[in-house]
């Protein structure tokens, strides 16, 4: 459907860049919104999406790039500056007080007022005439708390609107909705698009991206992967876009030894799941072998490796360690037998930055030991210089705080950090993220390394083409279920797209 | 499901104390006894009321008890030894508070630091102020303060709303009107909810910082001068430990510590169930006046243990709705 000839964009964005450090989270980004278009802004974790939107809305200040809304160059340097200018945001999270009454949250700042005095009535005539324009029909004296996450969402954007914003960014907004909730949301954005406000739809649901946008960009490592309109990009294509490189560059590359399989078994899980979280799964690890598990973002990758560790409770299936039943009800239970997880967030969950690193290296062995056998100071040095030895940590200082060290040293510290417990199965979650190339290629050298040793890896990345590097099995995953497991010669980026996209593929094409 | 809202709580605990004293001693329930309780608690409703405000906002103002301190002290000596008339004085002390709340909202929202920590700075640098200007007890003959002694409203039943207490209702109800009515009390909500969101929805948060601290302040210097009303003097030791009554009330009257929940009426509800327990133990006279700080503690326990329970019970219910969709 053509909407006329190239209608001139609302919000322009040309050569856009910005860095974290030596972390390129951006570089040279154009994106471009029309008014009245639902525009889909895609990639999975890492790619750029978030630190887009971020400067675009001036949390972020850009290194380098042009910002443009109807023509003219805005800079807004706070999300107040932005919404002044009429670009509003709603997250994920919504940035709205549950403590307080929905009329309270529309009006906050400006509630229509007589000597000063609040007028209530007043203010909870026009909120509940504000909401009904949105299908809403609610009582917005009780406090917003109280309403479920899509009407809390539709508050936010009602609000928004209000406050006459004509580029409305919805960050995830249907990841805690429900399919009656979602309908709400999407007939409220139809709605807006129709008055001519310009909405980038941020998502990782393919499925609602081919129902409610007009055009997709698609953001990957920072960089711009391209701009397409929905309704001509076939799913798999779109999948390829987000997840692969060019499959030439990528078939040769795999150094993963071919009879692994072979080995004894470490860990097996049989009908393992948790029911909302992720379907009941049967995998077994075997010594000295690499496990990847691929899909997109939210496919249950995460959730897998939670499970595995422990850290979410399994309400199906068993779990067998070196052919033993075992219980792994908390993380705790996991490291008593020998496992170790690397987990996404490493600046969250992982490291603690005002630690050293000999202090960060030997936090596992020590827990593991106990605190009435403490580690001797030169036991940890000892530990600290042959981890740093060995997976070459720079700069080789044992008694720098981690927070000072780059991102890949980092994710070395962490790995040391388990290997130092000589653990049966480790777990690695997007063990490569936001790690320069560099690196990247001697994590994945290392990961081989370990496992030669005898080893079990379960390894999450969002890389394909790394994952085909490396893994001896493949585990592909989608829509919280395992879907396929590819070993040996069929593991390829072709037939990981193929397994992601297989259901969706038929209608993505279709639509 | 909705539970009771705990103001509605604190104000059961309160009709049932009161009527369990009033069977123990008939002599409680005179409009005599209710006149002096409101009376001996003035100052306390005059500081808890701003205290609200600042523990609604999500920060905590330790310095109340310093400033009422420092209050009587520098009325004393304006007045006593200065010669200055008394109501250009008061002017002056509550003008000295409110910038000296600024101060301290200012430095907690430009530097981003902790409430409890800039106003434990405040309370002993108000505190030491107060020994700076004198170290002992200082009687105030001013005339005013034996005409403001002797005015009080005769109430049926022979009590006495002396003008202390008038004053005191007064601010509570002007408190009321303020939290519950305006855009700043909206804020004052607003903020105790999320301070980040509210920035994001355009919220000058700095400034209702330095206003809810400026307000705390302003309020405990004139609860000073009521307090100088009350024992005639000014002493640099008077007041010691008021910012923790002064808590304890808020919070038995229903106020979340956490922020973000609160009535200035639960607040003087508190002041009187404390108040009343005072009243209780004059009453029986065997039994030690600490026995206040017993009663109370164990009201303050029982009152965050029902709030944090409320608070859990909201969030299970609002998990068991999304997994209902999940």
């Amino acid at each position: 459907m053509q909407k006329g000839p190239d209608p001139a964009p609302l919000l322009d964005v040309r050569g856009l860049a910005k860095s974290f450090g030596a972390l390129r989270a951006l570089q040279d980004v154009d994106f471009t919104l029309r008014a009245g278009e639902i525009h889909a802004l895609l990639g999975e974790n890492g790619a750029g999406k978030s630190t887009l939107i971020k400067v675009v809305t001036g949390v972020f200040a850009r290194d380098a790039g042009i910002v443009r809304l109807d023509g003219a160059e805005i800079a807004p340097r706070s999300a107040k500056a932005a919404l002044d200018c009429g670009i509003a945001t709603v997250y994920q999270e919504v940035n709205l007080l549950p403590n307080l009454s929905v009329a309270q949250n529309l009006f906050l700042g400006r509630q229509p007022t007589r000597l000063g005095v609040v007028r209530q009535a007043e203010m909870r005539r026009r909120a509940t005439a504000l909401l009904q324009e949105f299908g809403l029909h609610i009582d917005v004296a009780a406090p917003l708390g109280n309403y479920s996450v899509a009407v809390q969402h539709v508050t936010a954007i009602a609000r928004a609107v209000d406050l006459s914003a004509r580029v409305l960014i919805l960050d995830e907004p249907t990841a805690s909705l429900d399919r009656h909730e979602v309908e709400i949301l999407f007939r409220v954005m139809r709605q807006l698009a129709l008055r001519g406000i310009g909405i980038v739809f941020v998502s990782h649901f393919l499925d609602q991206v081919y129902e409610i946008s007009d055009r997709i960009t698609v953001l990957r490592n920072g960089r711009l992967i391209g701009e397409r309109e929905t309704a001509s990009l076939p799913r798999i294509e779109l999948i390829r876009m987000m997840l692969g490189r060019e499959l030439a560059e990528t078939t040769g590359e795999r150094v993963a030894a071919p009879a692994h399989g072979a080995g004894e078994a470490c860990v097996s899980f049989e009908g393992y799941g948790k029911a909302g979280t992720i379907a009941p799964f049967d995998l077994t690890l075997h010594h000295g072998e690499v496990v990847g598990l691929a899909g997109l973002l939210g496919s249950g990758r995460t959730e897998t490796a939670r499970l595995v560790f422990g850290a979410e409770r399994a309400d199906s299936g068993e779990v067998k360690v070196e052919g033993r039943a075992a219980r792994l009800h908390s993380p705790r239970d996991a490291v008593a037998y020998g496992f170790g997880y690397c987990p996404e967030e490493r600046k969250t969950d992982g490291i603690i930055a005002d630690l050293t690193v000999r202090e960060n290296i030997v936090l596992a062995l020590q827990a593991r030991r106990g605190l009435h056998r403490p580690l001797s100071r030169g036991e940890q040095d000892e530990i600290a210089k042959r981890f740093i030895e060995l997976l070459d940590i720079r700069p080789p200082d044992p008694e720098r705080p981690i927070g000072l060290l780059s991102g890949g040293n980092q994710q070395k510290v962490l790995l040391a950090r388990w290997l130092a417990t000589s653990p049966r199965l480790l777990v690695l979650d997007e063990p490569t993220r936001g790690i320069d190339v560099g690196a990247h290629a001697e994590i994945i050298r290392l990961i081989r390394e370990f496992c030669d040793k005898g080893l079990a890896l379960l390894v999450i990345s969002s890389e394909l083409d790394e994952i085909v590097t490396y893994s001896d099995r493949v585990v592909v995953l989608r829509d919280r279920v395992h879907v396929e497991q590819l070993q040996g010669d069929a593991i390829d980026v072709t037939n990981i797209l193929a397994a992601i996209a297989a259901d969706g593929a038929a209608r993505g094409a279709a639509s | 499901m909705k539970g009771l809202p705990p103001v509605v709580i604190t104000a059961i605990v309160l009709v049932a104390g009161f009527a369990i004293c009033a069977t123990q001693y008939p002599n409680i329930a005179s409009t005599r006894v209710v006149g002096n309780l409101l009376t001996d608690n003035a100052f306390l409703g005059i500081v808890a009321t701003g205290m609200t405000f600042v523990i609604i906002s999500g920060g905590i103002d330790l310095s109340v008890g310093s400033v009422i301190g420092f209050t009587t002290v520098f009325v004393a000596i304006a007045i006593e030894r200065l010669g200055i008339p008394p109501w250009l004085a008061f002017v002056a002390i509550l003008v000295i508070c409110a910038a000296f709340g600024a101060a301290m909202g200012g430095i907690i929202h430009l530097f981003d630091l902790p409430p409890f920590i800039v106003t434990l700075a405040g309370m002993f640098l108000a505190r030491g102020a107060s020994f700076l200007l004198s170290t002992e007890s200082i009687p105030i003959n001013a005339p005013i303060y034996s005409t403001v002694s002797d005015f009080a409203l005769r109430l049926p039943g022979g009590g006495r709303l002396t003008a202390i207490a008038i004053i005191m209702l007064i601010v509570i109800a002007a408190g009321a009107l303020l939290l519950h009515l305006t855009r700043f009390g909206a804020n004052v909500y607003a903020l105790g909810g999320s301070r980040a969101t509210t920035a994001l929805m355009g919220i000058p948060v700095g400034s209702m910082t330095v206003r809810i601290y400026m307000l705390s302040s302003a309020l405990s210097g004139l609860a000073g001068i009521v307090f100088s009303f009350y024992t005639a003097a000014g002493y640099s030791l008077s007041a010691v430990g008021v910012e923790l009554d002064t808590i304890a009330a808020v919070v038995i009257g229903g106020t979340l510590l956490t922020g973000g929940q609160g009535t200035v009426i639960g607040t003087f509800l508190g002041i009187l169930i404390q108040g009343l327990i005072q009243t209780y133990i004059t009453f029986d006279g065997t039994l030690s006046s600490w026995w206040t700080k017993i009663v109370t503690g164990v009201l303050l326990f029982a009152f965050i243990a029902l709030q944090q329970a409320i608070i859990v019970l909201a969030r299970r219910s609002v998990l068991r709705r999304a997994g209902a969709t999940s």
